[in-house]
Protein backbone atom coordinates (compact mmCIF):
# COMPACT_ATOMS: atom_id res chain seq x y z
CA UNK A 1 0.00 0.00 0.00
CA UNK A 2 2.81 2.28 1.04
CA UNK A 3 4.61 1.40 -2.18
CA UNK A 4 1.60 2.31 -4.34
CA UNK A 5 1.30 5.70 -2.65
CA UNK A 6 4.96 6.34 -3.30
CA UNK A 7 4.48 5.43 -6.97
CA UNK A 8 1.58 7.85 -7.30
CA UNK A 9 3.77 10.68 -5.99
CA UNK A 10 6.61 9.92 -8.40
CA UNK A 11 7.70 12.78 -10.67
CA UNK A 12 7.32 12.56 -14.46
CA UNK A 13 11.02 11.80 -15.05
CA UNK A 14 10.89 8.77 -12.76
CA UNK A 15 7.74 7.51 -14.50
CA UNK A 16 9.42 7.79 -17.89
CA UNK A 17 12.38 5.88 -16.44
CA UNK A 18 10.11 3.14 -15.11
CA UNK A 19 8.43 2.79 -18.51
CA UNK A 20 11.84 2.51 -20.20
CA UNK A 21 13.00 -0.19 -17.78
CA UNK A 22 9.67 -2.03 -18.05
CA UNK A 23 9.97 -2.25 -21.85
CA UNK A 24 13.36 -3.88 -21.42
CA UNK A 25 12.13 -6.33 -18.78
CA UNK A 26 9.16 -7.36 -20.94
CA UNK A 27 11.47 -7.84 -23.93
CA UNK A 28 13.83 -9.94 -21.80
CA UNK A 29 11.10 -12.20 -20.37
CA UNK A 30 9.01 -12.74 -23.51
CA UNK A 31 11.87 -12.81 -26.02
CA UNK A 32 10.85 -16.10 -27.76
CA UNK A 33 7.24 -14.88 -28.16
CA UNK A 34 8.11 -11.39 -29.43
CA UNK A 35 10.77 -12.45 -31.92
CA UNK A 36 9.86 -13.40 -35.48
CA UNK A 37 13.08 -15.45 -35.89
CA UNK A 38 15.51 -17.52 -33.82
CA UNK A 39 18.43 -15.99 -31.88
CA UNK A 40 21.14 -17.21 -34.26
CA UNK A 41 19.03 -17.88 -37.35
CA UNK A 42 20.38 -16.47 -40.63
CA UNK A 43 17.36 -15.05 -42.45
CA UNK A 44 18.46 -12.68 -45.18
CA UNK A 45 21.35 -10.85 -46.80
CA UNK A 46 24.04 -9.04 -44.80
CA UNK A 47 23.45 -5.52 -43.36
CA UNK A 48 20.01 -4.90 -44.86
CA UNK A 49 18.45 -1.58 -43.92
CA UNK A 50 15.11 -1.72 -42.06
CA UNK A 51 12.36 -3.28 -44.20
CA UNK A 52 9.01 -5.10 -43.90
CA UNK A 53 10.55 -8.51 -43.11
CA UNK A 54 13.32 -7.25 -40.85
CA UNK A 55 12.09 -4.47 -38.62
CA UNK A 56 15.58 -3.06 -37.97
CA UNK A 57 17.40 -4.72 -40.86
CA UNK A 58 19.98 -7.49 -40.55
CA UNK A 59 23.43 -7.79 -38.99
CA UNK A 60 26.87 -8.71 -40.38
CA UNK A 61 25.85 -12.39 -40.84
CA UNK A 62 22.35 -11.73 -42.14
CA UNK A 63 20.58 -12.37 -38.83
CA UNK A 64 17.48 -10.35 -37.94
CA UNK A 65 18.67 -7.37 -35.89
CA UNK A 66 15.41 -6.88 -34.01
CA UNK A 67 15.47 -10.52 -32.86
CA UNK A 68 19.11 -10.17 -31.79
CA UNK A 69 18.29 -7.00 -29.87
CA UNK A 70 15.43 -8.62 -27.94
CA UNK A 71 17.48 -11.70 -27.09
CA UNK A 72 20.35 -9.36 -26.27
CA UNK A 73 18.12 -7.72 -23.65
CA UNK A 74 17.59 -11.13 -22.09
CA UNK A 75 21.28 -12.13 -22.02
CA UNK A 76 22.88 -8.80 -21.16
CA UNK A 77 20.39 -7.75 -18.48
CA UNK A 78 20.39 -11.17 -16.81
CA UNK A 79 24.16 -11.31 -16.58
CA UNK A 80 24.42 -7.72 -15.33
CA UNK A 81 21.70 -8.40 -12.75
CA UNK A 82 23.35 -11.57 -11.43
CA UNK A 83 26.69 -9.74 -11.22
CA UNK A 84 25.19 -6.81 -9.30
CA UNK A 85 23.39 -9.18 -6.90
CA UNK A 86 26.61 -11.07 -6.22
CA UNK A 87 28.52 -7.82 -5.75
CA UNK A 88 25.88 -6.64 -3.24
CA UNK A 89 25.84 -9.89 -1.29
CA UNK A 90 29.63 -9.85 -0.91
CA UNK A 91 29.87 -6.08 -0.40
CA UNK A 92 27.13 -5.68 2.22
CA UNK A 93 28.15 -8.73 4.24
CA UNK A 94 31.75 -7.49 4.38
CA UNK A 95 30.64 -3.92 5.04
CA UNK A 96 28.29 -4.91 7.88
CA UNK A 97 30.93 -7.19 9.37
CA UNK A 98 33.50 -4.39 9.31
CA UNK A 99 31.05 -1.94 10.89
CA UNK A 100 29.66 -4.21 13.64
CA UNK A 101 32.91 -5.89 14.64
CA UNK A 102 35.10 -2.82 14.15
CA UNK A 103 38.71 -2.81 15.28
CA UNK A 104 41.11 -5.19 13.63
CA UNK A 105 38.56 -6.78 11.22
CA UNK A 106 37.43 -3.38 10.01
CA UNK A 107 40.98 -2.13 9.54
CA UNK A 108 42.22 -5.09 7.54
CA UNK A 109 39.20 -5.30 5.20
CA UNK A 110 39.26 -1.53 4.65
CA UNK A 111 42.95 -1.52 3.73
CA UNK A 112 42.48 -4.29 1.16
CA UNK A 113 39.50 -2.43 -0.32
CA UNK A 114 41.49 0.84 -0.45
CA UNK A 115 44.18 -0.83 -2.50
CA UNK A 116 41.72 -2.54 -4.83
CA UNK A 117 39.93 0.78 -5.37
CA UNK A 118 43.18 2.55 -6.21
CA UNK A 119 43.44 0.30 -9.23
CA UNK A 120 41.47 1.37 -12.33
CA UNK A 121 38.63 -1.15 -12.69
CA UNK A 122 38.77 -1.61 -16.45
CA UNK A 123 42.52 -2.26 -16.44
CA UNK A 124 42.18 -4.71 -13.55
CA UNK A 125 39.39 -6.59 -15.30
CA UNK A 126 41.36 -6.73 -18.54
CA UNK A 127 44.40 -8.13 -16.77
CA UNK A 128 42.46 -10.73 -14.81
CA UNK A 129 40.53 -11.81 -17.91
CA UNK A 130 43.79 -12.18 -19.85
CA UNK A 131 44.89 -14.70 -17.24
CA UNK A 132 41.67 -16.64 -16.54
CA UNK A 133 40.40 -16.41 -20.12
CA UNK A 134 37.04 -15.14 -21.34
CA UNK A 135 33.95 -16.95 -20.12
CA UNK A 136 30.64 -15.86 -18.67
CA UNK A 137 31.28 -17.31 -15.21
CA UNK A 138 34.73 -15.70 -14.95
CA UNK A 139 33.26 -12.41 -16.17
CA UNK A 140 30.54 -12.43 -13.51
CA UNK A 141 32.88 -13.31 -10.63
CA UNK A 142 35.63 -10.84 -11.62
CA UNK A 143 33.29 -7.88 -12.09
CA UNK A 144 31.23 -8.71 -8.99
CA UNK A 145 34.35 -8.83 -6.80
CA UNK A 146 35.74 -5.58 -8.23
CA UNK A 147 32.41 -3.85 -7.84
CA UNK A 148 31.79 -5.14 -4.32
CA UNK A 149 34.55 -2.77 -3.09
CA UNK A 150 32.22 0.18 -3.85
CA UNK A 151 29.30 -1.55 -2.15
CA UNK A 152 31.53 -2.27 0.83
CA UNK A 153 32.41 1.41 1.25
CA UNK A 154 28.76 2.48 1.27
CA UNK A 155 27.35 -0.33 3.40
CA UNK A 156 30.16 0.09 5.94
CA UNK A 157 29.49 3.83 6.23
CA UNK A 158 25.74 3.31 6.59
CA UNK A 159 26.11 0.43 9.05
CA UNK A 160 28.59 2.45 11.15
CA UNK A 161 25.86 4.98 11.89
CA UNK A 162 23.32 2.27 12.74
CA UNK A 163 25.68 0.09 14.81
CA UNK A 164 26.00 2.77 17.53
CA UNK A 165 22.21 3.15 17.99
CA UNK A 166 20.60 2.11 21.29
CA UNK A 167 18.49 -0.68 19.80
CA UNK A 168 21.61 -2.37 18.41
CA UNK A 169 23.30 -1.96 21.78
CA UNK A 170 20.22 -3.50 23.43
CA UNK A 171 20.31 -6.44 21.05
CA UNK A 172 24.02 -6.93 21.74
CA UNK A 173 23.42 -6.93 25.49
CA UNK A 174 20.61 -9.44 24.95
CA UNK A 175 23.35 -11.69 23.64
CA UNK A 176 22.27 -11.80 20.00
CA UNK A 177 24.81 -13.16 17.56
CA UNK A 178 26.51 -11.09 14.88
CA UNK A 179 24.48 -12.63 12.02
CA UNK A 180 21.23 -11.87 13.82
CA UNK A 181 22.35 -8.29 14.43
CA UNK A 182 23.24 -7.80 10.80
CA UNK A 183 20.03 -9.34 9.45
CA UNK A 184 17.42 -8.03 11.88
CA UNK A 185 18.81 -4.77 13.22
CA UNK A 186 21.15 -3.28 10.61
CA UNK A 187 19.86 -4.49 7.24
CA UNK A 188 16.28 -3.16 7.53
CA UNK A 189 17.56 0.28 8.53
CA UNK A 190 20.21 0.37 5.82
CA UNK A 191 17.76 -0.48 3.03
CA UNK A 192 16.92 2.94 1.48
CA UNK A 193 20.47 4.04 0.56
CA UNK A 194 21.36 0.49 -0.48
CA UNK A 195 18.42 0.32 -2.90
CA UNK A 196 19.43 3.58 -4.59
CA UNK A 197 23.01 2.33 -4.74
CA UNK A 198 21.80 -0.91 -6.33
CA UNK A 199 20.43 1.06 -9.27
CA UNK A 200 23.69 2.98 -9.68
CA UNK A 201 25.83 -0.15 -9.41
CA UNK A 202 23.57 -1.97 -11.88
CA UNK A 203 24.10 0.82 -14.42
CA UNK A 204 27.83 0.74 -13.86
CA UNK A 205 28.07 -3.06 -14.13
CA UNK A 206 25.81 -3.10 -17.17
CA UNK A 207 27.90 -0.46 -18.99
CA UNK A 208 31.07 -2.21 -17.88
CA UNK A 209 30.01 -5.59 -19.28
CA UNK A 210 28.84 -3.88 -22.47
CA UNK A 211 32.26 -2.21 -22.79
CA UNK A 212 34.12 -5.47 -22.23
CA UNK A 213 31.91 -7.22 -24.78
CA UNK A 214 32.55 -4.35 -27.14
CA UNK A 215 36.28 -4.96 -26.70
CA UNK A 216 35.63 -8.63 -27.52
CA UNK A 217 36.46 -9.82 -24.00
CA UNK A 218 33.01 -10.09 -22.45
CA UNK A 219 30.09 -12.27 -23.49
CA UNK A 220 31.18 -14.37 -26.44
CA UNK A 221 29.33 -14.89 -29.76
CA UNK A 222 27.02 -16.36 -30.99
CA UNK A 223 25.16 -15.34 -27.81
CA UNK A 224 23.27 -12.14 -28.62
CA UNK A 225 24.69 -9.33 -26.49
CA UNK A 226 24.43 -5.59 -27.08
CA UNK A 227 28.08 -4.67 -26.58
CA UNK A 228 29.21 -7.54 -28.78
CA UNK A 229 26.65 -6.58 -31.45
CA UNK A 230 28.11 -3.07 -31.65
CA UNK A 231 31.55 -4.58 -32.13
CA UNK A 232 30.43 -7.06 -34.81
CA UNK A 233 28.58 -4.42 -36.80
CA UNK A 234 31.00 -1.52 -36.28
CA UNK A 235 32.25 -1.79 -39.87
CA UNK A 236 28.81 -0.92 -41.23
CA UNK A 237 28.96 2.65 -40.00
CA UNK A 238 31.60 3.71 -42.53
CA UNK A 239 29.17 2.69 -45.30
CA UNK A 240 26.54 4.95 -43.80
CA UNK A 241 24.54 1.98 -42.42
CA UNK A 242 23.26 2.67 -38.90
CA UNK A 243 23.23 -0.97 -37.68
CA UNK A 244 25.69 -0.53 -34.74
CA UNK A 245 23.71 2.43 -33.42
CA UNK A 246 20.70 0.20 -32.57
CA UNK A 247 22.40 -2.01 -29.95
CA UNK A 248 24.45 0.95 -28.66
CA UNK A 249 21.24 2.94 -28.39
CA UNK A 250 19.56 0.05 -26.55
CA UNK A 251 22.34 0.16 -23.94
CA UNK A 252 21.91 3.91 -23.54
CA UNK A 253 18.09 3.54 -23.38
CA UNK A 254 18.21 1.11 -20.46
CA UNK A 255 20.85 3.02 -18.46
CA UNK A 256 19.05 6.34 -18.92
CA UNK A 257 15.87 4.66 -17.66
CA UNK A 258 17.55 3.22 -14.56
CA UNK A 259 19.33 6.52 -13.86
CA UNK A 260 16.06 8.46 -14.00
CA UNK A 261 14.60 6.16 -11.33
CA UNK A 262 17.78 6.29 -9.22
CA UNK A 263 17.75 10.09 -9.36
CA UNK A 264 14.27 10.08 -7.83
CA UNK A 265 15.31 7.54 -5.14
CA UNK A 266 18.35 9.62 -4.23
CA UNK A 267 16.11 12.66 -3.99
CA UNK A 268 13.80 10.85 -1.56
CA UNK A 269 16.71 9.42 0.44
CA UNK A 270 18.36 12.85 0.76
CA UNK A 271 15.13 14.17 2.35
CA UNK A 272 15.20 17.43 0.37
CA UNK A 273 11.85 19.05 -0.31
CA UNK A 274 12.81 20.66 -3.59
CA UNK B 1 52.85 23.86 7.70
CA UNK B 2 54.38 20.86 9.46
CA UNK B 3 50.95 19.20 9.61
CA UNK B 4 50.29 19.16 5.89
CA UNK B 5 53.84 18.10 5.16
CA UNK B 6 53.32 15.02 7.30
CA UNK B 7 49.99 14.26 5.61
CA UNK B 8 51.61 14.57 2.19
CA UNK B 9 54.45 12.21 3.07
CA UNK B 10 51.89 9.76 4.37
CA UNK B 11 49.88 9.90 1.12
CA UNK B 12 53.04 9.47 -0.93
CA UNK B 13 54.02 6.40 1.08
CA UNK B 14 50.51 4.99 0.73
CA UNK B 15 50.67 5.41 -3.06
CA UNK B 16 54.03 3.67 -3.23
CA UNK B 17 52.63 0.80 -1.18
CA UNK B 18 49.62 0.65 -3.50
CA UNK B 19 51.79 0.46 -6.61
CA UNK B 20 53.93 -2.19 -4.95
CA UNK B 21 50.86 -4.28 -4.05
CA UNK B 22 49.51 -3.82 -7.57
CA UNK B 23 52.77 -5.10 -9.04
CA UNK B 24 52.64 -8.12 -6.72
CA UNK B 25 49.00 -8.74 -7.70
CA UNK B 26 49.88 -8.53 -11.38
CA UNK B 27 52.69 -10.99 -10.84
CA UNK B 28 50.67 -13.39 -8.70
CA UNK B 29 47.84 -13.23 -11.23
CA UNK B 30 50.06 -14.89 -13.77
CA UNK B 31 51.29 -17.38 -11.18
CA UNK B 32 47.72 -18.39 -10.36
CA UNK B 33 47.10 -19.38 -13.94
CA UNK B 34 45.58 -22.85 -13.95
CA UNK B 35 48.00 -25.39 -15.41
CA UNK B 36 51.30 -24.41 -16.94
CA UNK B 37 51.42 -20.99 -18.60
CA UNK B 38 53.66 -22.32 -21.35
CA UNK B 39 51.33 -25.15 -22.31
CA UNK B 40 48.24 -22.97 -22.03
CA UNK B 41 49.61 -20.42 -24.44
CA UNK B 42 51.45 -22.65 -26.86
CA UNK B 43 48.58 -25.14 -27.12
CA UNK B 44 48.65 -28.92 -26.99
CA UNK B 45 50.58 -29.40 -30.22
CA UNK B 46 53.67 -27.70 -28.78
CA UNK B 47 56.75 -29.88 -28.75
CA UNK B 48 58.58 -30.37 -25.41
CA UNK B 49 61.50 -28.30 -26.79
CA UNK B 50 59.36 -25.24 -27.52
CA UNK B 51 57.72 -25.53 -24.11
CA UNK B 52 61.15 -25.68 -22.45
CA UNK B 53 62.43 -22.71 -24.46
CA UNK B 54 59.30 -20.78 -23.61
CA UNK B 55 59.62 -21.55 -19.91
CA UNK B 56 63.19 -20.30 -19.99
CA UNK B 57 62.13 -17.16 -21.84
CA UNK B 58 59.60 -16.41 -19.08
CA UNK B 59 62.07 -17.60 -16.41
CA UNK B 60 59.41 -20.07 -15.24
CA UNK B 61 62.15 -22.46 -14.10
CA UNK B 62 63.09 -20.17 -11.17
CA UNK B 63 61.16 -19.97 -7.87
CA UNK B 64 58.41 -17.27 -7.75
CA UNK B 65 59.97 -14.75 -5.34
CA UNK B 66 63.26 -14.74 -7.25
CA UNK B 67 61.36 -14.13 -10.47
CA UNK B 68 59.30 -11.35 -8.93
CA UNK B 69 62.33 -9.37 -7.82
CA UNK B 70 64.13 -10.04 -11.10
CA UNK B 71 61.05 -8.77 -12.95
CA UNK B 72 60.75 -5.73 -10.69
CA UNK B 73 64.46 -4.93 -11.02
CA UNK B 74 64.32 -5.14 -14.83
CA UNK B 75 61.20 -3.01 -14.75
CA UNK B 76 62.90 -0.27 -12.75
CA UNK B 77 65.83 -0.31 -15.19
CA UNK B 78 63.34 0.20 -18.02
CA UNK B 79 63.74 -3.32 -19.38
CA UNK B 80 60.22 -4.64 -19.80
CA UNK B 81 61.13 -7.93 -21.48
CA UNK B 82 59.94 -9.20 -24.85
CA UNK B 83 56.50 -9.68 -26.32
CA UNK B 84 55.37 -13.29 -26.70
CA UNK B 85 53.47 -12.54 -29.89
CA UNK B 86 56.28 -11.08 -31.99
CA UNK B 87 59.38 -11.28 -29.80
CA UNK B 88 60.02 -7.53 -29.94
CA UNK B 89 61.13 -5.66 -26.81
CA UNK B 90 58.06 -4.41 -24.95
CA UNK B 91 59.67 -1.02 -24.26
CA UNK B 92 59.69 -0.37 -28.04
CA UNK B 93 56.03 -1.33 -28.34
CA UNK B 94 54.91 0.74 -25.38
CA UNK B 95 56.99 3.93 -25.49
CA UNK B 96 55.46 5.84 -28.42
CA UNK B 97 51.99 4.38 -27.83
CA UNK B 98 51.95 5.70 -24.28
CA UNK B 99 52.98 9.10 -25.68
CA UNK B 100 50.02 8.96 -28.07
CA UNK B 101 47.64 8.05 -25.25
CA UNK B 102 48.85 10.96 -23.13
CA UNK B 103 48.57 13.27 -26.16
CA UNK B 104 44.92 12.28 -26.70
CA UNK B 105 44.03 12.52 -23.01
CA UNK B 106 45.77 15.90 -22.68
CA UNK B 107 43.99 17.29 -25.75
CA UNK B 108 40.64 16.21 -24.29
CA UNK B 109 41.52 17.68 -20.90
CA UNK B 110 42.48 21.08 -22.37
CA UNK B 111 38.98 21.39 -23.82
CA UNK B 112 37.00 19.62 -21.11
CA UNK B 113 38.34 21.22 -17.92
CA UNK B 114 37.41 24.88 -18.58
CA UNK B 115 34.04 23.97 -20.14
CA UNK B 116 33.10 21.70 -17.26
CA UNK B 117 34.17 24.18 -14.56
CA UNK B 118 32.29 27.10 -16.12
CA UNK B 119 29.13 25.06 -16.71
CA UNK B 120 29.30 23.58 -13.22
CA UNK B 121 29.70 26.96 -11.53
CA UNK B 122 26.91 28.50 -13.57
CA UNK B 123 24.61 25.58 -12.77
CA UNK B 124 25.41 25.95 -9.06
CA UNK B 125 24.86 29.72 -9.02
CA UNK B 126 21.61 29.51 -10.99
CA UNK B 127 20.38 26.44 -9.15
CA UNK B 128 16.90 25.10 -9.94
CA UNK B 129 16.44 27.40 -12.94
CA UNK B 130 15.59 26.08 -16.38
CA UNK B 131 19.29 26.34 -17.34
CA UNK B 132 20.34 24.15 -14.40
CA UNK B 133 17.61 21.58 -15.04
CA UNK B 134 18.35 21.30 -18.75
CA UNK B 135 22.06 20.86 -18.11
CA UNK B 136 21.47 18.28 -15.43
CA UNK B 137 19.14 16.28 -17.73
CA UNK B 138 21.65 16.39 -20.60
CA UNK B 139 24.62 15.39 -18.43
CA UNK B 140 22.63 12.63 -16.73
CA UNK B 141 21.90 11.16 -20.16
CA UNK B 142 25.50 11.52 -21.32
CA UNK B 143 26.74 9.69 -18.24
CA UNK B 144 24.36 6.86 -19.04
CA UNK B 145 25.70 6.47 -22.58
CA UNK B 146 28.51 4.02 -23.22
CA UNK B 147 31.56 5.77 -24.70
CA UNK B 148 31.29 3.82 -27.94
CA UNK B 149 27.69 4.99 -28.44
CA UNK B 150 28.80 8.64 -28.30
CA UNK B 151 31.72 7.77 -30.56
CA UNK B 152 29.62 6.06 -33.24
CA UNK B 153 27.00 8.82 -33.22
CA UNK B 154 29.78 11.35 -33.82
CA UNK B 155 31.22 9.18 -36.59
CA UNK B 156 27.80 8.76 -38.20
CA UNK B 157 27.09 12.50 -38.06
CA UNK B 158 30.43 14.22 -38.59
CA UNK B 159 32.38 11.65 -40.54
CA UNK B 160 29.91 9.70 -42.69
CA UNK B 161 27.11 12.25 -43.26
CA UNK B 162 29.11 15.46 -43.59
CA UNK B 163 32.54 14.00 -44.24
CA UNK B 164 34.18 16.64 -42.04
CA UNK B 165 36.60 14.50 -40.00
CA UNK B 166 38.27 11.10 -40.48
CA UNK B 167 36.61 8.17 -38.69
CA UNK B 168 39.98 6.47 -38.18
CA UNK B 169 42.56 8.43 -36.20
CA UNK B 170 45.88 7.15 -37.38
CA UNK B 171 48.76 9.35 -36.30
CA UNK B 172 52.50 8.91 -36.62
CA UNK B 173 55.70 10.75 -35.79
CA UNK B 174 56.06 12.38 -39.22
CA UNK B 175 52.81 14.31 -38.99
CA UNK B 176 52.80 18.01 -38.20
CA UNK B 177 51.11 19.10 -34.97
CA UNK B 178 48.09 20.55 -36.80
CA UNK B 179 47.62 17.32 -38.78
CA UNK B 180 47.72 15.34 -35.56
CA UNK B 181 45.11 17.58 -33.97
CA UNK B 182 42.88 17.21 -37.05
CA UNK B 183 43.25 13.41 -36.90
CA UNK B 184 42.24 13.18 -33.26
CA UNK B 185 39.30 15.62 -33.30
CA UNK B 186 36.60 12.94 -33.12
CA UNK B 187 38.13 10.79 -30.34
CA UNK B 188 38.96 13.99 -28.46
CA UNK B 189 35.38 15.22 -28.81
CA UNK B 190 34.02 11.87 -27.60
CA UNK B 191 36.20 11.92 -24.49
CA UNK B 192 35.35 15.57 -23.85
CA UNK B 193 31.60 14.93 -23.98
CA UNK B 194 31.85 12.01 -21.57
CA UNK B 195 34.21 13.63 -19.09
CA UNK B 196 32.52 17.06 -19.11
CA UNK B 197 29.30 15.44 -17.94
CA UNK B 198 30.99 13.82 -14.94
CA UNK B 199 33.17 16.80 -14.08
CA UNK B 200 30.39 19.33 -14.41
CA UNK B 201 28.07 17.40 -12.07
CA UNK B 202 30.81 17.05 -9.46
CA UNK B 203 31.75 20.73 -9.71
CA UNK B 204 28.11 21.73 -9.29
CA UNK B 205 27.74 19.52 -6.22
CA UNK B 206 31.00 20.84 -4.69
CA UNK B 207 30.01 24.50 -5.15
CA UNK B 208 26.47 23.97 -3.86
CA UNK B 209 27.97 22.28 -0.83
CA UNK B 210 30.12 25.36 -0.13
CA UNK B 211 27.32 27.83 -0.76
CA UNK B 212 25.17 26.00 1.79
CA UNK B 213 27.75 26.26 4.58
CA UNK B 214 27.17 28.55 7.59
CA UNK B 215 30.09 30.94 6.92
CA UNK B 216 28.60 31.93 3.55
CA UNK B 217 25.26 32.63 5.17
CA UNK B 218 27.07 34.66 7.82
CA UNK B 219 28.83 36.72 5.14
CA UNK B 220 25.52 37.35 3.39
CA UNK B 221 23.84 38.35 6.66
CA UNK B 222 26.63 40.82 7.31
CA UNK B 223 25.45 42.51 4.11
CA UNK B 224 28.47 41.79 1.93
CA UNK B 225 27.74 42.02 -1.78
CA UNK B 226 26.99 38.76 -3.59
CA UNK B 227 29.97 39.06 -5.94
CA UNK B 228 32.35 39.69 -3.03
CA UNK B 229 30.96 36.70 -1.14
CA UNK B 230 31.61 34.44 -4.09
CA UNK B 231 35.12 35.70 -4.86
CA UNK B 232 36.48 36.18 -1.34
CA UNK B 233 34.53 33.66 0.74
CA UNK B 234 33.26 30.86 -1.48
CA UNK B 235 36.09 30.62 -4.03
CA UNK B 236 39.06 29.90 -1.72
CA UNK B 237 37.11 27.14 -0.02
CA UNK B 238 35.75 25.74 -3.29
CA UNK B 239 39.26 25.49 -4.74
CA UNK B 240 40.15 22.33 -2.87
CA UNK B 241 37.14 20.21 -3.93
CA UNK B 242 37.30 21.57 -7.49
CA UNK B 243 40.99 20.71 -7.90
CA UNK B 244 40.16 17.29 -6.57
CA UNK B 245 37.42 16.91 -9.17
CA UNK B 246 39.80 17.92 -11.98
CA UNK B 247 42.57 15.53 -10.98
CA UNK B 248 40.16 12.62 -10.47
CA UNK B 249 38.69 13.20 -13.91
CA UNK B 250 42.14 13.36 -15.47
CA UNK B 251 42.79 9.94 -13.95
CA UNK B 252 39.48 8.79 -15.39
CA UNK B 253 40.49 10.19 -18.80
CA UNK B 254 43.76 8.28 -18.94
CA UNK B 255 41.92 5.02 -18.35
CA UNK B 256 38.79 5.98 -20.31
CA UNK B 257 40.82 6.31 -23.50
CA UNK B 258 40.99 2.51 -23.84
CA UNK B 259 37.56 2.17 -25.46
CA UNK B 260 37.82 5.34 -27.52
CA UNK B 261 41.19 4.18 -28.86
CA UNK B 262 39.64 0.90 -29.98
CA UNK B 263 36.72 2.65 -31.73
CA UNK B 264 38.97 5.03 -33.66
CA UNK B 265 41.80 2.50 -34.19
CA UNK B 266 44.10 5.02 -32.50
CA UNK B 267 47.65 3.69 -31.95
CA UNK B 268 47.67 4.12 -28.16
CA UNK B 269 48.52 2.04 -25.14
CA UNK B 270 44.86 1.06 -24.57
CA UNK B 271 44.60 -0.48 -28.01
CA UNK B 272 47.81 -2.42 -27.36
CA UNK B 273 46.50 -3.64 -24.00
CA UNK B 274 43.21 -4.86 -25.47
CA UNK B 275 44.96 -6.61 -28.39
CA UNK B 276 47.42 -8.25 -26.02
CA UNK B 277 44.65 -9.49 -23.73
CA UNK B 278 42.94 -11.08 -26.76
CA UNK B 279 46.24 -12.66 -27.83
CA UNK B 280 47.08 -13.55 -24.20
CA UNK B 281 50.45 -11.88 -24.65
CA UNK B 282 50.90 -11.75 -20.89
CA UNK B 283 54.21 -9.82 -20.54
CA UNK B 284 52.75 -6.97 -22.61
CA UNK B 285 49.53 -7.05 -20.57
CA UNK B 286 51.54 -6.91 -17.34
CA UNK B 287 53.70 -4.00 -18.49
CA UNK B 288 50.94 -1.86 -19.99
CA UNK B 289 48.59 -2.60 -17.10
CA UNK B 290 51.25 -1.53 -14.64
CA UNK B 291 51.88 1.71 -16.55
CA UNK B 292 48.16 2.50 -16.60
CA UNK B 293 47.87 1.72 -12.91
CA UNK B 294 50.92 3.82 -12.01
CA UNK B 295 49.60 6.81 -14.00
CA UNK B 296 46.20 6.44 -12.36
CA UNK B 297 47.64 6.20 -8.85
CA UNK B 298 49.97 9.18 -9.44
CA UNK B 299 47.12 11.38 -10.65
CA UNK B 300 45.05 10.40 -7.63
CA UNK B 301 48.03 11.23 -5.42
CA UNK B 302 48.33 14.60 -7.16
CA UNK B 303 44.63 15.17 -6.50
CA UNK B 304 45.13 14.46 -2.81
CA UNK B 305 48.20 16.65 -2.45
CA UNK B 306 46.77 19.60 -4.38
CA UNK B 307 43.52 19.51 -2.46
CA UNK B 308 45.41 19.41 0.84
CA UNK B 309 47.56 22.39 -0.18
CA UNK B 310 44.59 24.39 -1.41
CA UNK B 311 42.43 23.69 1.63
CA UNK B 312 42.54 26.79 3.88
CA UNK B 313 41.52 24.80 6.94
CA UNK B 314 44.41 22.34 6.58
CA UNK B 315 46.89 25.05 5.61
CA UNK B 316 46.18 27.15 8.69
CA UNK B 317 45.60 24.73 11.53
CA UNK B 318 44.46 26.35 14.77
Amino acid sequence: MNFLRLLRQSPLSARIGMAMVLINIIAAIFAPIICPYGETEVVADVWLTPNADNLLGTDHLGRDLFTRLVYGARNTITIAFITTMLSFIVGTIMGFFAATLGGWTDLSISRVVDILMAFPTLIFALMVLSVVGTGTAALIVVIALLDSTRVFRLSRAVAMDIAVMEFVEAARLRGERIWWLMRHEILPNAMPPLVAEFGLRFCFVFLFIASLSFLGLGIQPPTADWGGMVRENAGAITFGIMTPLFPAGAIAFLTVGVNLIVDWFLHIASGLKD
Amino acid sequence: MKGIFAIMIKRLALSLVTIFVISVLIFVGVEALPGDLAETILGQEATPETVAAFRKELKLDLPPHVRYFAWLGDLLKGDLGNSLANGRPIADLIGWRFGNTIFLAAAAAVVAVPVALILGMLAALYRNTLFDKTISMVTLSTISFPEFFVAYILIALLSVQIGLFPSISNINGQMAFSEKIYAIILPCLTLTLVVVAHMMRQTRAAIINILASPFIEMARLKGIKRFRVIVLHAFPNALSPVINVIALNLAYLVVGVVIVEVVFVYPGLGQLLVDSVAKRDIPVVQASGLIFAATYVSLNLLADILSIISNPRLRNPR
